[in-house]
């Protein structure tokens, strides 16, 4: 076994071990602190991937903003807190067997695909793939039209989550 | 070297335990949690198949930013949706959410 083999054994144990703990744990602060272990543990893929402005970004915007967006919104809703904090609902088990049988078709599908267990082939020496990314991020020949549209989507969904979320009645 | 195998084994993990997440849990941020983790094990999928089968084209990284703003998004209106289900009802259980129930 090599030492990047180890580093994304570790890596995955962490992964599936705390993503576990999101689901199961019963404080959904602890939730969101597992939460915070699963992003790294991607971003760590990602940089194992060759993938190093995506493990930054995943940093930024997951960790940075979205987890803790989710903390705050798990503090401003604690209101009825006994009653909220039982996390199951009544057929859990029948849940986590979809869940076990989703996975296994997943497995067994993928199994009979040939290029399953394909390896990377090398990067080209030289190229600089965040340079690449940029370029085709902002190139008419690349992605500016996706690229155009997700910032428009984004500004539509704060503005969006600004109009629901804002105080209502009457003291406006 | 680390077969591509690892990567798809690991994401579907992933991916399963935020579908579990999603169904069994009744607090709506936590079903938002659940999401997140299957948005997750999309992106390793995405970047994993860009690394292994296509290096050269660049849209695999292209897509899995494309991902990140839309997962930013869908955080960003769910939440002030919860939010704001939370301020007129005083709760954010989803069984307990029937607002638009005839």
């Amino acid at each position: 076994m090599t030492p990047i083999q180890g580093v994304f054994l570790i890596t995955a144990a962490a992964i599936l071990w705390s993503a576990y703990m999101v689901v199961t744990r019963d404080n959904l602060i602890h939730s969101a602190l597992y939460l915070i272990i699963t992003l790294f543990g991607v971003a760590v893929l990602f940089v194992l991937l060759e993938a190093g402005f995506l493990a930054v970004v995943q940093v930024l915007v997951y960790i940075g903003a979205i987890a803790i967006l989710m903390i705050f919104a798990v503090m401003l809703t604690r209101g009825d807190v006994d009653k909220l904090e039982q996390v199951s609902i009544a057929n859990s088990g029948f849940v986590a067997m979809i869940s076990i049988l989703f996975f296994s078709t997943l497995i067994l599908l993928m199994g009979q695909w040939p290029a399953f267990s394909s390896t990377a082939p090398e990067l080209e020496a030289g190229r600089d793939t965040v340079v690449e990314l940029g370029t085709a991020l902002v190139s008419p020949k690349g992605y500016v039209i996706p690229f155009e549209v997700a910032s428009v989507l984004l500004l539509a969904a704060l503005i969006g989550a600004l109009y629901v979320a804002r105080p209502q009645g009457k003291g406006k | 070297m680390i077969p591509l195998s690892w990567y798809l084994v690991l994401s579907a993990a992933l991916f399963s335990i935020g579908f579990y997440g999603v169904l069994s849990r009744k607090n709506s941020v936590a079903i938002l949690m659940g999401l997140e983790l299957m948005l997750n094990a999309v992106n390793v999928n995405i970047v994993a198949f860009w690394r292994f089968l296509a290096p050269e084209n660049i849209a695999g990284q292209a897509f899995a930013v494309i991902v990140f703003a839309v997962a930013a998004a869908e955080v960003a209106v769910g939440l002030a949706l919860v939010i704001s289900i939370y301020r007129r009802q005083k709760t954010v259980a989803a069984d307990e959410i029937d607002l638009m129930k005839w």
